[in-house]
């Protein structure tokens, strides 16, 4: 028989289909409806892999998502997903899995050796080994731990899947298929109200689908079925199986991961905004601890009697059941029906209801009382349980020792309280039911069923129904009484509470964290080295830091700090509860934003000229802007030589359109300007341009650009490429909520005009050609002025800047006349040599000038007179930031100022960033005098040697010092000098 | 994710707006005559309380409008919005 133990019948599982699979190499058949667990157990696979530090072998412990231990790879090459749950894992065709974290193999595991030697890794080893010596650190250490500490492999490869991201709205939320959840979501989508239903299981009804309850007088996974019938028949209903939400966010702000069967997408990422939600999230057994309580074999309860019956698998032959309350005796009697050989049900209860007793007499179950599983035995698998008598606080000293391949065990439930306290819901500890649960919430949401702390199968539908009902109220709809349901199942029953069975001496290790190895030791070690608080012992153990986030260990950290520091459990907290409840894949997030699609690419009207040119392009902000147009055989540094020599002797052509463009209109404009400029504006005639600095309110430099006076009370404003955004809001803040008297409106325009720039003493001659009609002379066309005209046929406006130093007409088109102008120009340039010239020619030609560009000669940092521009800086007007100018750090002597800087080697390229200390150090003590620092540094083939632009203390005191440049292959020396390197009196700009 | 109820544009997400720090801070009418500490106050100090808080925010990627917003720092709710020229509602909640 190929799965040895799988029952003969029974379990919601498709045996019709049989599904072939491979774990860890070896190949083993399971059934349609099988999880990677189910087909592993049935298969009598227990082993299925080994612990995070000791390397420890472990099983399967849960069937659902709190399991710790059974991570696995699935899947090869590129379309490998590591760490997930090998209960959440649908079975399927050519499934390929392997065990996460073992070296070379599960069953044989070198790794494990460091169980011997585990003194030497106790909690908090992290945190001490930093104090220690950080070669021993380097060398030995961090190797050791990240060999040891592998949990899985991230893909080599490109993931070639889709994923999809998803907005929602829905009137109520429903997060949770079980009893509770589908009660909730039949009546409020009754209502008509939208209504989603979320669970993360491919099958609706959570727990009903393993257990045999009664509901309306059917079987309980009858009555999900047939509510699932219903609420697909709904128009405004829609069911997300296999989805998993996984963060509550403000404002009713859900994500949840669908992970998606068949078709092109492989997951998706819903975004719900819902008016009202409710939570039926259920509840996480937990284990209790004792010794080698990790031990393959050793179960929660209520996964043996769901992997029985719902999947009509075997996880032993013969079981001890553990337990601290009455709800685990249905695991018993699961048990003993399936033929499973149930040796014993050891309750640490002295008190137990007599109907009980009746029951494990009836079916002639060893039943002992006050008792306790001590240890338990095997290595790869459980072979047998200590048995102890509890007395008191301790264990007394004999014990019996029960052969069995199971321990199934159970220390009660913990409400699935995850999403409620992401959205700040509060907890309280209570005591009749041994458990956290919610106390009060925030409005738009309510908690119901198990994850609420009601757990008989009545209250929970009844009060999923109210909840569904109270949800479609407040988001308006009107909904009718849902008549009660009868039911018949086990009544829940009591509890007392039992974390950790009292140890009985030193042998084996007793587990709080399976999948973090966090031991009763360690929290113990935390709270001696005084770490006693919730948070502190989560960070110096490690507990609940895995991917399963401690669902089957937290509460029992929890309780078991409380013993220790001698405090009720209301008192010791909680750790905060964070997003994601399970892993998302980055797959996931990103979604389709990724490759061309990661971020929208602002491209200028010549950009495909550009791409045909072979143009090398940068990315400012969105932008793509051609860096520079090599030639054949030309590198970067030959290509900007060319064409900075070709614009600085005849005529460069360049694309400008990026410039951020802001169109200012008002009878207040010229007043705005004069207040968010640091010079005037008031005096700018029309047909005029200025150049103008901005700072913020600190009087640090912002933006920087010229602006042209067009009408009366008509201005375009020019910005920095990268910063037209920024500089729009800025201005759009202080209109608005300080100045909203001011009449005044500005709109963006960048995209509107597209720039054609010509720069170089044959620009005029080229545009002369393009513009017959235009007066290009020096008289009626002057520096910083702009005019009105036709070129080559294109309604344009022209401006003569220069931030290239030489004569330069920048030419406005409308946008989509762009091309047009430049292949006009090109083709009337050729006689005269035009060579299209990128941002990094650009960068060199202003740089020889002195020019700075906001962004990269500033940091947010520098003051208009700190960049030798203090000459700017009205003293007639206020303006944002002048107030700051005159602050006691603004006015220090000793503030860094813009400089040149040239390298005594003129071949010697400086990096820029790179650092300027003091020359002939090596004699002072540390610390070094530190000068300043590069901002700027090139290339110049006109000045035929490297230089720089520079921050440097009292710098325009200094030309003419030598500093020391650190350099990573040993220091050079470089010379202060003035910043202007080219054309000092500024000539060029009027031609030649 | 907030929910936000811009006043001209309706209720959108989070994402498409920009907080802009604490409300009525009003930018002194004659800067030059403060002194430094009067006018550090101004530029870097601000309220920092437990509950109610007055703050500004601009609808970035919609209408570009600002306006201010009364919201619990505690638990993140927004108590009121109102428009730059409406007057401060009435809200319940501890004062900051």
């Amino acid at each position: 028989m190929s799965q040895p133990r799988r029952l003969t019948e029974g379990g919601l599982i498709d045996r019709s289909r049989t599904i072939s699979f491979r774990f860890n190499g070896k190949r083993y058949q399971g059934y349609e409806g099988d999880t990677l667990a189910s087909a592993l157990i049935a298969n009598g696979v227990s082993l299925v892999g080994r612990s995070f530090k000791y390397h420890r072998p472990r099983g399967i412990m849960a069937a659902g998502v709190e399991d710790p231990n059974g991570l696995v790879q699935v899947g090869a090459g590129a379309k490998t997903v590591p760490n997930l749950m090998a209960t959440q894992v649908p079975l399927s065709e050519g499934l390929q899995a392997h065990s996460v974290n073992v070296f070379p193999s599960a069953k044989f595991d070198a790794g494990a050796a460091i169980g011997w030697g585990s003194k030497l890794l106790p909690a908090g080893f992290y945190y001490k080994m930093f104090f220690g010596s950080p070669v021993l650190w380097r060398r030995v250490y961090e190797p050791l731990i990240r060999r040891a500490a592998g949990w899985g492999k991230a893909p080599t490869a490109p993931d070639p899947d889709l994923y999809d991201h998803r907005h929602h709205h829905c009137d109520v939320l429903v997060v949770g298929g079980g009893p509770a959840g589908l009660a909730a979501a039949l009546a409020a989508g009754r209502s008509g109200a939208r209504v989603v239903l979320v669970d993360s299981d491919s099958r609706f009804g959570a727990s009903l689908l393993g257990s045999d309850v009664e509901i309306g007088g059917q079987l309980g996974s009858d009555w999900c079925d047939q509510a699932i019938e219903e609420l697909s028949l709904i128009d405004e209903v829609r069911l997300l199986p296999r989805t998993t939400v996984f963060g509550y966010y403000d404002g009713n702000y859900l994500c949840a991961l669908e992970r998606v069967e068949g078709g092109p997408v492989r997951e998706r990422l819903w975004h719900f905004r819902a008016r009202e939600v409710v939570l039926a999230t259920g509840a996480h057994e937990r284990p209790v601890v004792f010794a080698d309580n990790d031990r393959p074999g050793v179960m929660l309860a209520g996964a043996v009697k769901t992997y029985v019956r719902r999947w009509a698998a075997k996880p032993g032959e013969r079981m001890v059941l553990f337990t601290n309350n009455d709800r685990a005796y249905e695991t018993a009697l699961t048990a003993d029906g399936a033929g499973i050989d149930v040796a014993a049900v050891v309750d640490s209860r002295s008190a137990i209801d007599p109907a009980l007793k009746e029951l494990m007499a009836g079916k002639n179950i060893q039943h002992l009382t006050s008792h306790a599983v001590t240890r338990a035995l095997g290595g790869r698998q459980v072979k047998g349980a200590l048995i102890g008598r509890l007395n008191g606080d301790r264990v007394d000293g004999t014990r019996e020792k029960i052969d069995c391949d199971l321990i199934a065990v159970s220390g009660g439930y913990s409400p699935a309280v995850h999403l409620f306290s992401q959205a700040q819901g509060k907890l309280i500890y209570d005591e009749a039911l041994a458990c956290l649960r919610p106390r009060r919430g925030p409005n738009g949401q309510r908690s119901v069923g198990a994850c609420n702390g009601t757990f008989d199968l009545s209250a929970v539908l009844a009060g999923g129904a109210n909840a569904g009902m109270k949800a479609a109220q407040l988001a308006g709809y009107e909904t009718t009484a849902e008549p009660p349901i009868f039911t018949r199942s086990r009544q829940h029953g009591t509890i007392a509470p039992l974390w950790s069975v009292p140890s009985t001496g030193k042998a084996g290790k007793r587990f709080v964290d399976l999948q973090n190895d966090t031991t009763e030791d360690d929290i113990a070690l935390a709270v001696r080295e005084g770490f006693d608080s919730a948070e502190h012992v989560k960070r110096y153990t490690l507990t609940g830091f895995g991917t399963d986030q401690g669902r089957t260990s937290n509460v029992n950290a929890l309780g078991i700090l409380a013993r220790k520091v001698g405090k009720p459990m209301g008192e010791i907290g909680t750790t905060t509860f964070r997003p994601p409840y399970t892993p998302v894949t980055f797959g996931a997030m990103g979604g389709r934003d990724r490759g061309a699609l990661f971020d929208p690419a602002r491209l200028t009207p010549m950009h495909d000229w550009h791409v045909g040119q072979n143009a090398v392009f940068e990315e400012v902000g969105q932008w793509k802007r051609p860096r520079y147009f090599p030639q054949s055989g030309e590198n970067m540094k030959a290509a900007v030589a060319r064409e900075c020599v070709a614009t600085r002797e005849g005529v460069g052509i360049f694309d400008a359109s990026t410039l951020g463009k802001i169109d200012i209109q008002g009878p207040d404009a010229a007043e705005f300007l004069n207040r968010v400029y640091i010079n005037g504006w008031k005096s700018l005639g029309i047909g005029r341009v200025r150049y103008g600095i901005m700072c913020g309110e600190d009087g640090m430099v912002f933006d920087d650009g010229t602006t042209s006076r067009l009408a009366e009370h008509h201005y375009l404003m020019t910005t920095t490429t990268g910063g037209a955004a920024e500089v729009l809001d800025h201005l759009e803040e202080y209109l608005q909520t300080e100045w909203p008297d001011l009449r005044v409106r500005l709109t963006s325009v960048t995209e509107q005009w597209a720039n054609v720039s010509l720069a170089g003493p044959r620009s005029r001659d080229v545009l002369a050609t393009l513009a017959p009609d235009l007066d290009l002379s020096p008289e009626a066309f002057g520096f910083l002025h702009w005019r009105d005209g036709t070129v080559a046929g294109i309604p344009a406006r022209i401006f003569r800047v220069s931030f290239t130093g030489e004569l330069q007409f920048e030419i406005n088109v409308p946008w989509h006349y762009g091309q047009a102008l430049w292949d006009a120009a090109m083709t009337v340039g050729e006689p005269f040599g035009i060579t299209p010239y990128g941002t990094e020619t650009m960068h060199v030609l202003r740089a020889e000038k002195g020019f700075i560009i906001v962004g990269q000669e500033t940091d947010g940092a520098q003051t208009p007179g700190d960049l030798g521009l203090g000459g700017m800086v009205s003293t007639k007007k206020d303006f944002i930031g002048k107030r700051s100018l005159t602050r006691a750090d603004c006015l220090r002597p000793d503030r860094k100022q813009l400089v040149g800087l040239l390298p005594e080697n003129p071949s010697q390229a400086i990096p820029e960033g790179s650092q300027l200390v003091e020359v002939d150090h090596s004699s002072r003590p540390p610390p070094i005098p530190m000068h300043g620092f590069v901002t700027s540094s090139y290339w110049s083939a006109t000045l035929d040697t490297n230089f720089c632009l520079a921050l440097v203390t009292r710098g325009r005191a200094r030309h003419g010092d030598v500093v020391e440049v650190a350099l990573k292959d040993g220091p050079t020396l470089a010379r202060i000098v003035d910043p202007v390197f080219y054309d000092k009196e500024g000539a060029r700009r009027e031609g030649d | 994710m907030l929910l936000i109820t811009c006043p001209w544009c309706g209720p959108r997400d989070e994402i498409e707006f920009h907080c802009g720090g604490e409300a009525n801070i009003e930018r002194p009418d004659k800067p030059d005559q403060l002194t430094d500490q009067e006018w550090a106050d101004y530029l870097f100090m601000r309220a920092n309380p437990k509950g109610r808080y007055a703050e500004r925010w601009v609808h970035s990627a919609g209408c570009r409008r600002w306006f201010n917003v009364i919201r619990d720092t505690r638990t993140h709710r927004i108590l009121a919005i109102y428009r730059p020229d409406e007057q401060a509602p009435d809200v319940a909640g501890p004062s900051s």
